[in-house]
């Protein structure tokens, strides 16, 4: 990366941060209690589709405050720049995870192992993902080591392979990264780039039996306040409040998530038809939405894997991955994942900036709809091309 | 000559089939004892059309029983949930996100073990026998009888929960109750291991009840064999229903679905069971109700075991009318129809009101309707068969036309066209669809795993897969020559190697009465 476009980053973060600084001031917490219910709900709304169980991520969560209190948040922005900072996050299938359930010490251990291997004492713990399981993930292992959470996460939505986040476009590297068992093995990789990375770790995951807890991207404070998307913890949780609040008091909550991700009412309809194959390991897929009431007419079609990541309205790309594309259920907003559609749900579509940063070149060469195999550039959340301002 | 008893909270139901013809029906109030509610009803069939007891070839119940006991914490014997998966799963021990009530209601003692598998058939650690006994031990020492074991992947691989509950009997004795998770739920841990603890806290019960079913009905001098009917459908004979009480919990939308079939003559078709307050709408797919895709919470606690995929919305025959029939429902005078509605002198505009106004239907006393607006009659009804047309196309899973079969007391609220849907058929006997769904159950066999399916191998796996289901419905009491694959599902789960492919199988086939005499 050139100093110049270092520097137009780094301009671009400052002025985000405090955006977001301004829009979450009020609901900016300051730690998280032993109720992650509406968290839990806003992650997997942020997981566009994919992310695991949030349902496993919540009651794991919240075994860990219970036991052993409540896990402090700090805001990025607020961050030591000499802080000692070591992400966590599970790999494997969810449906593994849902059946053979973590053990007790194992995120602890994913941290130590790494802490250990590169000889430094950790001061906190941060989301490597906001969308999905990995929300929650990291509440645990702070619990366990009783140290701070950072309030932000690598990506603000989540992605499916490891080099996916926005501190691998700021030079930080995936390796030294650890991987644990529930058995007690761990292993450390240390690769030539995070792409290795991920082609690594994902047998190791598989040998492990499916469902491991890794420790990656581990960096510097400075390094977490000039790459983290800050705030989305804090979001996902006002994410789940307002479903909820929009529900009880009888307003819409797919307008509600809508307007807190300034994004946009794409369309609403019901699902006429899904395909799906498995290709090299992920389930890829595409479904058809027709429109009912005002979008009477209208054809919605989502291409995903794994994620939502293709959003056509009539035959025309309205929003490419890497924006967000969430599929809600028409009138509770609680989030389709692409396992569970299905033809006659009643869903609607909301589609979401992502970070800006993703839409820069060498982020979109790892995000963009092409890496995904989808010929075309990639369309922003309010249906406009070509790099956004 | 068969006979279905379905035993709900309210009224017990009774008919008497010859082959799918109902030769009678009745309807008596179910008593707190169950038994002599039974025993009136089955004197009321004799009533309408004389049997000899000898001419009945099978009685089948469905029974909301065990579930009302689970909602009402009534008679819960004490209960251990031993898993076995260390050192895995133990971030989230057993009873970790139940009601606090409901787990001293069981008086629910967790235990945690080595054992289980990986998703691909290894295992996670062996057993430990020692642990095992110590275990034991400590449930012994408690007073508990009845242990629910759980394993990790058991659905894959099932030895260590038989391995475990041969050691607890060799331990505890023949009279501890076991149950096995692999027997009663699916992939999914917790929501598995719930079902199972359910399952182990209603053994006692079962047993109860089995017994005062099984005299109510020799009572009467009937030899034949008894069922109980299961949330799917089809039948398990009373042994079963001692060991699988939970399998019970869904029987009755299930049973009046399958009736409104038969009496339709339609296998596939989308029901509307119609009530006083809210109505059930399910889709039968060859026959049988379309399962509930994801966690079913029964109690408060989150469950997978088998349930219909039912939509309730808050319609029904006593739903009030206001706003000039802008609103219908959801709230409803509920059983005080006959005394708060107009058609009954009273003075509150509910829907069987204003489908008596449209002359609809011809209940009570017409002329206290003379003076409803037509208008406001006919935007209630425009809206009541809006909303049924909703659901029913909510329910669909494809474009193809689906016909629509209503039953139910409050059957007359649904149009004789539905917006989009055409034409409803109207059954007759349809105020006891759920004996007659009792009566005509069958017999299933399932098969739920995940496959590793190799390069040009997926044809055979399939095949081994439906063969497998199949093998299993005969195994549980079907004729060989009456079992079909009824429902296939195949679907890859991303992350995992070698095309790794969830596959779930269904075959039901006729009961063979003749073996079973």
């Amino acid at each position: 990366m050139n100093a110049d476009k270092t520097a137009m980053n780094a301009e671009r973060t400052a002025a985000m941060t405090a955006e977001r600084t301004m829009s979450t001031d009020k609901t900016r917490r300051s730690q998280i209690d032993a109720d992650c219910g509406n968290l839990a709900r806003g992650a997997a709304i942020l997981g566009t589709g994919g992310g695991g169980d949030p349902y496993i991520g919540r009651l794991l969560a919240e075994a860990a405050i219970r036991k052993h209190g409540p896990v402090p948040l700090v805001a990025v922005d607020d961050l030591d720049p000499d802080a000692v900072v070591i992400p966590v996050a599970m790999m494997g299938a969810p449906t593994v995870m849902v059946e053979k359930l973590a053990s007790q010490g194992q995120f602890a251990q994913a941290v130590n192992s790494l802490a250990r291997y590169l000889g430094v004492t950790p001061t906190h713990i941060a989301c490597i993902e906001a969308g999905g399981v990995n929300s929650t993930i990291p509440i645990v292992a702070a619990a366990e080591l009783g140290l701070p959470l950072i309030d932000g996460d690598g990506m603000g939505r989540a992605f499916p392979e490891i080099q996916m986040v926005l501190p691998s476009i700021y030079g930080v590297r995936a390796t030294p990264m650890s991987i644990c068992d529930e058995k007690g093995n761990s292993g450390i990789f240390d690769t030539v780039d995070n792409a290795w990375a991920e082609r690594l770790a994902r047998p190791a995951t598989v040998e492990m039996g499916c469902s491991t807890i890794i420790s990656t991207y581990a960096m510097s404070g400075a390094q977490v306040r000039e790459s983290y998307v800050p705030g989305t913890l804090s979001l996902c949780d006002q994410l789940g409040a307002e479903v909820m609040s929009a529900r009880a008091a009888h307003r819409d909550p797919v307008a509600a998530v809508a307007e807190l991700l300034h994004g946009r009412l794409l369309a609403g309809g019901k699902v006429t038809d899904v395909e799906r194959r498995t290709t090299s390991g992920f389930a890829r897929g595409r479904a058809t939405i027709e429109g009912v009431g005002p979008d009477a007419g209208r054809s919605v079609v989502l291409q995903f894997q794994n994620e939502h990541l293709l959003v056509e309205l009539d035959g025309t790309a309205e929003t490419s991955t890497p924006d967000l594309i969430m599929v809600l259920d028409a009138e509770t907003a609680e989030p389709v994942t692409t396992e569970s559609l299905r033809y006659g749900m009643r869903v609607r579509v909301v589609t979401a900036p992502s970070d800006p940063r993703w839409h820069s070149d060498e982020a979109l060469a790892l995000v963009g709809p092409r890496y995904f195999g989808y010929e075309l550039d990639p369309v922003r959340f309010d249906g406009t091309r070509g790099v956004a301002a | 000559m068969r006979i279905g008893i379905d035993v709900g909270g309210t009224n017990t139901d009774a008919v008497l089939m010859e082959g799918n013809t109902v030769a009678a029906g009745i309807k008596r109030s179910t008593t707190s004892d169950v038994t002599s509610g039974i025993v009136a009803a089955l004197e009321g069939l004799q009533e309408q059309r004389a049997f000899h007891p000898d001419e009945i070839d099978a009685v089948m119940i469905g029974t909301t029983h065990f579930i009302n006991a689970l909602i009402e914490q009534n008679g819960l014997a004490p209960t251990a949930a031993v898993r076995l998966g260390l050192p895995a799963t133990a971030s989230l021990p057993p009873l970790v996100d139940w009601p606090q009530g409901l787990v001293r209601a069981i008086g629910g003692r967790a235990y945690l073990a080595h054992g289980g598998h990986e998703f691909d058939g290894r295992t996670i650690s062996d057993l430990d026998r020692d642990e095992l006994r110590r275990h034991a031990d400590d449930i012994r020492s408690h007073g508990i009888k009845s242990i629910a074991i759980s394993s990790v992947f058991s659905p894959i691989n099932s030895e260590f929960e038989i391995e475990a509950a041969e050691l607890f009997r060799e331990e505890l004795g023949d009279d501890v109750a076991l149950s096995l998770s692999h027997e009663i739920g699916r992939v999914g841990l917790l929501e598995r291991e719930n079902a199972t603890i359910i399952n182990a806290a209603l053994r006692d019960l079962a047993d109860h009840i089995v017994d005062g079913l099984a005299k109510s009905v020799s009572g009467g001098g009937i030899v034949a064999p008894l069922f109980l009917s299961q949330n799917d459908g089809t039948l398990m004979d009373i042994d079963f229903a001692r060991r699988y009480p939970v399998a019970t919990f869904a029987s009755g939308p299930t049973n009046s679905m399958r009736g409104a079939a038969v009496l339709s003559g339609l296998d596939t078709c989308a029901v509307v069971d119609v009530g006083g307050t809210t109505s059930d709408i399910g889709v039968l797919n060859q026959g049988f109700p379309r399962e509930a895709s994801g966690e079913v919470s029964v109690a408060g606690v989150r469950t997978n075991f088998r349930m219909p995929d039912v939509l309730s919305i808050g319609i029904g025959g006593g739903s009030r009318v206001v706003d000039a029939g802008e609103r219908v429902g959801p709230d409803s005078v509920g059983y005080r129809l006959i005394s708060e509605a107009l058609v009954f002198g009273g003075s509150t505009l509910t829907a069987t009101d204003v489908a008596v106004a449209l002359g609809r239907a011809d209940i009570g006393d017409k002329s206290l309707v003379s003076g409803v607006d037509t208008a406001t009659a006919n935007r209630a009804m425009d809206l009541v068969a809006e909303k049924f047309a909703d659901v029913v196309e909510r329910m669909r899973t494809s474009s193809d036309p689906l016909p629509v079969v209503a039953v139910g007391g409050g059957s007359i609220l649904v149009p004789d066209e539905l917006p989009g849907l055409g034409t409803v058929h109207r059954p007759e006997h349809f105020s006891v669809a759920n004996a007659i769904g009792a009566a005509i159950a069958q017999v299933s066999g399932e098969v739920d795993r995940v496959y590793a399916i190799s390069e040009g191998k997926r044809s055979q796996v399939v095949d081994e897969a439906r063969q497998e289901a199949m093998d299993r419905a005969v195994a549980a009491g079907a004729e060989p020559s009456s079992v079909a694959i009824v429902d296939f599902d195949e679907v890859p789960i991303p992350y995992l190697p070698g095309n790794a492919t969830r596959i779930r199988a269904k075959a039901v086939g006729d009961l063979a009465l003749g073996g079973l005499r």
